[in-house]
């Protein structure tokens, strides 16, 4: 077995495709093209502006874009794009999977090490994608004792509910797949749920160190939602609603950071320990208890795991920057799209095309999300770094300074909300608006 | 339905708060032993250490074969730390043999010693830092161990068991250059430490962990039999290559490093500082060298000890390490018995980590700079 990548030739990765494209095209055409036919033989055809919508006419109108884009633009425009992409949770996948793709490359650096080289012939790029594929092709081993149901239930349950905190966090003006009144409240809400997970999956497991680990686990979440509830407090003071839309919009000329730094920083200290993230892993610390709570999961159940942890990754980062560092908000960088387009349409040749649908996203949801994404992206890279950093700490130093200093701090930085809200230079009608 | 249990095996009857953990041998944390703790709830009950299952019968085979040909199994145990493994051996085979060793290659062997004394030393402390879930501190002493290693198969042609040193000397003389070349890679380690102790060992969350765990008395240090740098960092000034200089030792310039707190810190601190000596010793040793000269005493073909016995130690990377030699006019030894550092510091496990928390466990077993491996010979 070789450990070096063989060297790459233009010429074997071009034959390489046009063999998986002849493949594919032979399949097609002698399963795929019959399958087809004896479909459409069944189906009843749609009349469109009197004429008779066959797939060769369909085939036509796909390579029209005065049809397709309007087509493309109410697909970008529903719900299933908002679940499955843009705010949910392919655009959040996405997002987490390159910050740690960088991270990687970055503490490796950092260690006088490599990193992730050979897979993807750019430094290592499609690493994640490697290992994903890796679980997935693994087996999934179930102990014999553990209480099978709800064994296999923890993990979807886990990336449900990271799914759920996804989709709570407004990227850009508009554009957020749940928008409740009360997002704040629900997104405290959904955290209560991964402590439930953790220890039903733990117990499930029926072993001693998924036991340890998710007792850990759930002393850890426990006494670090309390301050971090807490430290989230001063936000809704000053700006008066639980919405989180109407708090992105409340930071416009000024971010929460600026009034309320020690709510960030008990804010930012908690998630870490949320997140199970050295220096707070407790529950996975390898050395004293194997892998805690993920111990028994092997295969997908355990890749299903880690995506969920990647989404939680990039629902509170995006939280953090929703809170405090003023999410969509900041100048108009994003160049306007051209009016000529649209008012005369393009002219190549003789032939000039219109197109009704553009543009497809406005000007200020593309800055906004540009923001977003910068911001929370320094804010995951923030959250991974003391990695490279410090050594993990103890279960009774945590607690301690869980319930004694974080606590504390929050209930101080409450009293400073109020403090600036009564003096009449915060919140509604403040002097600074 | 319980089935019952054949005689003489009977179950343990323990309280119900009670439970059994055993770490190792397949846990991360363990490396090739056993820990059986018994935690009432986060705090650890008992500890009973289970070692054996790298037992490879090194005493044994020793007898099966003459002088020369125990030298490569017998650096075996701790192929990290082979120069020092095989130095009171050969010590001791000299003695029995009345071999006097060229002055040079006494120079050499204490180079080559010292090397790998850093070698053994920065393997620890990287398995030290990655069990404490400090990353940093697992890369950078493994990429910082290369520079010994390099020297070190320099010198002897292998990068890790190098059976360099033989009865008689050293295998074969310094390579050309070799000094300069040490010399800069040796300043340039003294650098790198600097650097260990802003990120790791004042590292305030490391001091917060390790600092006041595990402590180990002085008394109790003696008691117990610990040696090396659990002895000293309990306040017990003893160091073989001070109290009992063996080769050129005496003439070179070290000090003992000693803490007086017997806690965690304080032992995982010792080696690293030894460290700093063991560069003070390369750098004066190449210095007093002799420019030339032989380095390797001719040995009688399958040489034969008289009706004898002999004891030799040497102070290794985990503490003092002898070798009791008894021999009966034959080419081959009659007996060979290997005293290590680490089975000696493995006694204090149970003492250490009685009533301790269990998240303190790594911390304090891998403070005691102990080698599985070698423990079982």
């Amino acid at each position: 077995m070789s450990t070096i990548a063989p060297e790459f030739r233009l010429s074997r990765f071009i034959a390489s495709l046009v063999d998986i494209i002849f493949w594919i095209l032979l399949i097609f055409t002698i399963v795929g093209l019959p399958i087809v036919f004896i479909m459409l033989f069944y189906i009843k055809l749609p009349v469109i502006n009197g004429q008779l919508l066959t797939p060769y006419l369909a085939l036509t109108w796909l390579a029209d874009p005065s049809r397709t884009i309007p087509i493309i633009k109410s697909f970008i425009h529903s719900t299933f794009f908002r679940v499955a992409v843009f705010p949910g949770f392919g655009f959040a996948a996405l997002l987490a999977a390159a910050t740690i793709f960088v991270e990687r490359k970055f503490l490796a650096k950092m260690q006088l090490r490599v990193g992730p080289l050979y897979c993807g012939k750019i430094e290592g790029i499609l690493q994640l994608m490697g290992d994903g594929l890796k679980l997935m092709s693994k087996e999934i081993i179930i102990p014999a004792k553990a209480d099978k149901p709800i064994f296999w239930i923890g993990p979807l349950l886990f990336v449900g509910t990271a799914g759920a905190f996804v989709s709570l966090i407004p990227v850009a003006p508009g554009w957020v797949v749940a928008n409740p009144n009360v997002g704040l409240l629900a997104v405290f809400a959904t955290i209560g749920f991964f402590p439930i997970i953790v220890v039903l999956s733990a117990w499930a497991a029926n072993s001693k160190w998924t036991f340890i680990g998710g007792l850990r686990a759930l002393h850890q979440m426990i006494s670090f939602e309390i301050p971090l509830i807490l430290s989230l407090l001063s936000i809704v003071i000053l700006s008066g609603t639980l919405n989180l839309s109407q708090i992105v919009e409340s930071q416009k000329h000024y971010w929460w950071i600026v009034f309320t730094p020690i709510s960030a920083i008990v804010f930012f200290i908690t998630i870490i320990a949320e997140l199970e993230r050295i220096p707070f892993d407790l529950p996975e610390a390898e050395s004293e208890i194997v892998a805690g709570w993920l111990t028994e999961f092997s295969g997908m159940m355990y890749g299903l795991i880690q995506l969920g942890t990647y989404l939680k990754l990039y629902a509170f980062a995006g939280l953090f920057t929703v809170l405090f560092l003023g999410g969509w908000n900041g100048p108009m960088v994003w160049p306007p799209f051209p009016t000529d387009i649209i008012t005369n349409g393009i002219t190549i040749g003789p032939i000039t095309a219109k197109f009704p649908g553009l543009p497809l996203f406005d000007q200020e949801m593309l800055n906004g999300t540009l923001w977003f994404v910068i911001k929370t992206v320094g804010v995951i890279l923030v959250i991974l770094l003391p990695r490279g950093v410090f050594p993990r700490i103890r279960i009774d130093m945590l607690l301690h300074t869980g319930w004694y200093k974080w606590i504390g701090l929050a209930f101080v930085n409450i009293f400073i909300a109020l403090g600036l809200l009564y003096a009449g230079v915060l919140g509604p009608g403040g002097l600074i608006q | 339905m319980t089935t019952p249990l054949p005689p003489g095996i009977e179950l343990e009857k323990i309280d119900e708060r009670i439970m059994t953990l055993n770490v190792g041998p397949q846990h991360p944390g363990s490396g090739h032993m056993r820990l059986i703790i018994k935690v009432d709830g986060d705090y650890i009950v008992s500890c009973d250490p289970d070692p054996g299952y790298v037992h490879r019968g090194e005493e044994k085979m020793a007898e099966y074969r003459n002088y020369i040909q125990n030298i490569p199994h017998l650096e075996r145990p701790v192929i990290h730390d082979s120069s020092n493994i095989l130095y009171p051996y050969c010590l001791a085979v000299e003695e029995l043999l009345d071999i006097e060793v060229p002055e040079r290659a006494k120079y050499v062997r204490v180079i080559a010693s010292e090397l790998n004394r850093c070698i053994y030393t920065l393997y620890w402390l990287a398995i030290y830092g990655i069990f404490l879930g400090h990353s940093t501190m697992f890369m950078w002493p493994a990429g910082d161990r290369e520079l010994f290693i390099d020297l070190l198969e320099a010198m002897s042609g292998a990068r890790v068991t190098h059976a360099f040193l033989v009865p008689g000397g050293v295998r074969n003389d310094l390579p050309a250059n070799f000094e300069e070349r040490c010399l800069r890679q040796v300043n340039y380690f003294e650098k790198r430490l600097k650097e260990y102790e802003a990120i790791f060992y004042q590292n305030p969350l490391l001091i917060a962990r390790t600092a006041g765990t595990g402590i180990l008395s002085r008394t109790d240090a003696i008691r117990l039999g610990t040696t090396g740098s659990v002895l000293r960092a309990s306040g017990v000034d003893f160091d073989v290559r001070k109290k009992e200089p063996y080769d050129v030792y005496e003439n070179l310039d070290f000090e003992t490093v000693v803490m007086k707190e017997g806690d965690s810190y304080a032992r995982s601190r010792v080696p690293y500082l030894e460290m700093f000596e063991s560069c003070r010793i390369i750098k004066d040793a190449l210095q007093k060298m002799p420019k030339s000269g032989s380095v390797r005493t001719k040995l009688k073909p399958n040489p034969k000890g008289g009706n004898d016995e002999v004891y030799r130690r040497v102070e290794s990377g985990r503490g003092a390490l002898g070798y009791y030699i008894v021999s009966n006019n034959r080419p081959e030894p009659y007996r060979v018995k290997i005293s290590v550092g680490s089975f000696r510091n493995l006694i204090c496990i149970p003492y250490l980590l009685k009533g301790e928390k269990l998240g303190n466990m790594p911390a304090v077993y891998w403070s005691l700079n102990y080698w599985p491996v070698e423990a079982d010979r």
